[in-house]
């Protein structure tokens, strides 16, 4: 995609990490990946803004309960939940995607709304589903699914199937039904 | 009061009002109400609301939707009314959810292109070919090339179907009916040659990881020529019905303007975005597939209206027209899918006299094949912007998280900010204007 991207620079023999605004940098299918602590998060990104990344494209959290598979650079450690922004620069022609972990305990990350408006239903999105909060969203509320829904369906504890309906009518509609076949 | 009060005398000193202009972008946004704050559901209450009450008179908030056949599928656009005057909006989406990211980390990555080509339904093919072109950036497969070529020329084809629709469904939300019939007529042409590809009108499941499902039919290309010049002179037609029309024009032009600073901070893309005059076509700025050998103009707008909304996708019709015509001369011969036995099912035939063919394809419909441990982002043109693909494996035959980048869900953020300080009548024109497919919105 980008053509630094093909310049390999792990295969030098003394491998310097490679960073980008003191946070490491991994290379995944030639695109750029950015590997940001939670305390640097609004920092990182309102550096990456400033340096052109004008349009965030894409935000979206991915929860990595029960995978082993997944490889972070030294100095990150792994937790649960991921939020994952996808950063284009529209002057530069590059796009950079930035990774960042968030526990379990504490599933909280700060909001871009205030760098890039355009987060507000993608973050909005990933509470909903995944259950992960911003701070500082000017409205955190499901989007997706029921205002009065239970759970967050995109994690990994959430089963698929055969989970009763929360639809509110529901009781009623089946006592109806069986009241017609009883009569 | 904001224009009459450019200066004034205060306790801390004179202070001047600082233009418009010169609010941060983000506060500027905040203050459009980009987000409405309301409660819903039955803890509604007018007392709940800190309504920033604009102008003398009382403010009322309407529902347009889910059910309101303008609305294009269920949006429900909850809407502040000061008069005739939308003050702020909230487009409520939901209504189509049916959790097709986690159906798809149920199905194997063979199954996958059934669930997402039923997202965008009106670009089946988009979806098809970002989803295959993800897990095969994971793979680390080549595609043949007349794989590829297949691709854009269905892709492009699919474009010209879904401006086709947004022409009528347009034309319809602004009273011109003719132009209804007339788009779903000329889309037809292009949804019966995708049936005779694929076996269906929509939906196709054709674009598979490794390449295409089957090779195109004896005399497509004829078929091909044969819908553009029938389509081509039917969008002269257009521009006399409706481009240079004075109703058409006053429905529109002004209508629902956003500028390129809004446009890009609320993530639009697409037409929404090149109707405000960026310059941002990721076929043309981020080529992928083959578009570097192509030649095309990027169409962009001047005003940010719904006008230029039109007029672009309009274009870009032509333009996709003159993109199939260039795609029809270089589709090479060739394998129409990998010949990697780990992907691509064995032919029929095989089956009968090899006994490693069956095994392969044994394995391959009840296992799947599996894609290694990575992560992927892959972003391409669709009708309605930049379309992306993030795809996570965890080394198994199952996506373990896939995330699709929905343009429409993007774009209807611009909604509250287009609407602003417009006419509700006009909100109709503004919905239309950015062709939102719910499910896509919804997924």
């Amino acid at each position: 995609m980008s053509d630094e991207a093909e310049t390999p620079t792990e295969a030098t023999a003394a491998p310097e990490p490679e960073t980008l605004h003191g946070c490491p940098v991994t290379w995944s299918a030639g695109q750029q990946v950015l590997h940001v602590p939670r305390e640097r998060y609004s920092e990182v990104m309102l550096a990456l803004a400033g340096e052109g990344f004008d349009l965030c494209s894409d935000l979206c959290a991915v929860d990595y309960a029960g995978s082993s598979s997944r490889s972070l650079p030294d100095g990150i450690s792994a937790e649960r939940f991921e939020v994952v922004v996808n950063l284009t620069s529209m002057r530069h022609r590059r796009r950079v995607r930035v990774r960042v972990q968030v526990p379990d305990a504490d599933p909280v990350v700060p909001s871009l709304f205030a760098v890039w408006p355009g987060t507000e239903a993608m973050e909005r999105e990933a509470w909903d589903m995944l259950g992960v909060a911003f701070d500082g969203h000017p409205d955190l509320t499901r989007i997706l699914m029921p205002d009065d829904w239970e759970g967050h369906p995109l994690r990994k504890d959430y089963p698929v199937g055969r989970v009763p309906v929360q639809f509110k009518a529901t009781a009623r509609a089946a006592a109806d039904r069986s009241g017609t076949k009883g009569a | 009061m904001r224009s009459r009060t450019a200066s004034a005398e205060t306790s801390e000193g004179r202070q001047e009002m600082a233009p418009r202009g010169a609010t941060e972008r983000a506060e500027l946004l905040r203050e459009e109400g980009a987000v409405l704050r309301l409660p819903e559901g039955p803890t509604l209450s007018p007392q709940d609301v800190a309504i920033e009450v604009a102008g003398e008179g009382e403010t009322m908030i309407i529902n347009m939707g889910p059910q309101h056949p303008s609305t294009h599928g269920v949006l429900r656009v909850m809407m502040e009314l000061d008069g005739e005057t939308v003050v702020r909006s909230k487009p409520v989406i939901g209504y189509l959810h049916t959790g097709m990211e986690k159906t798809a980390e149920d199905l194997m990555y063979i199954q996958g292109s059934t669930n997402v080509t039923r997202m965008d339904y009106l670009a089946n093919f988009f979806n098809e070919n970002v989803y295959s072109m993800a897990v095969e950036q994971l793979l680390g497969i080549e595609v043949p090339p007349r794989a590829t070529w297949i691709r854009m020329l269905l892709c492009e084809l699919n474009r010209m179907s879904s401006h086709l629709l947004f022409m009528a469904t347009n034309g319809m939300d602004v009273g011109a009916l003719s132009m209804m019939i007339y788009g779903w007529r000329e889309r037809e042409l292009v949804l019966a040659f995708f049936e005779k590809v694929t076996g269906l009108r929509m939906n196709h499941n054709f674009i598979r990881p490794g390449g295409v499902a089957a090779d195109l039919p004896a005399g497509w290309r004829d078929d091909v020529k044969q819908i553009c010049n029938l389509i081509e002179p039917r969008l002269d037609e257009y521009d006399e019905l409706l481009t240079g029309q004075p109703i058409f024009q006053e429905r529109t032009q002004g209508v629902g303007v956003l500028t390129p600073e809004q446009a890009v901070a609320l993530s639009a893309t697409g037409p929404i975005l090149r109707s405000t005059g960026v310059e941002w076509d990721l076929r043309r700025d981020m080529p992928y597939q083959y578009y570097d050998q192509l030649e095309f103009d990027v169409i962009v707008g001047q005003y940010g209206d719904a006008f230029d909304r039109y007029a672009i996708r309009l274009n870009e019709i032509r333009e996709s027209i003159k993109l199939v015509r260039q795609i029809i001369e270089l589709v090479p011969g060739g394998d129409y899918r990998t010949q990697d036995k780990k992907v691509t099912p064995p032919p029929r035939a095989r089956i009968d006299e090899s006994m490693e063919a069956l095994i392969h394809h044994f394995k391959l419909f009840t296992e799947g094949f599996r894609v290694p441990a990575g992560e992927v982002y892959v972003p391409i043109e669709s009708p309605r912007g930049e379309l992306g693909c993030y795809l996570v494996s965890d080394g198994s035959a199952k996506p373990f998280r896939l995330h699709i980048r929905a343009p429409s869900f993007a774009n209807l953020q611009t909604l509250p900010v287009m609407l602003r300080g417009g006419l509700i009548a006009d909100a109709v024109a503004i919905i239309s204007s950015i062709d939102p497919v719910m499910g896509d919105v919804d997924r």
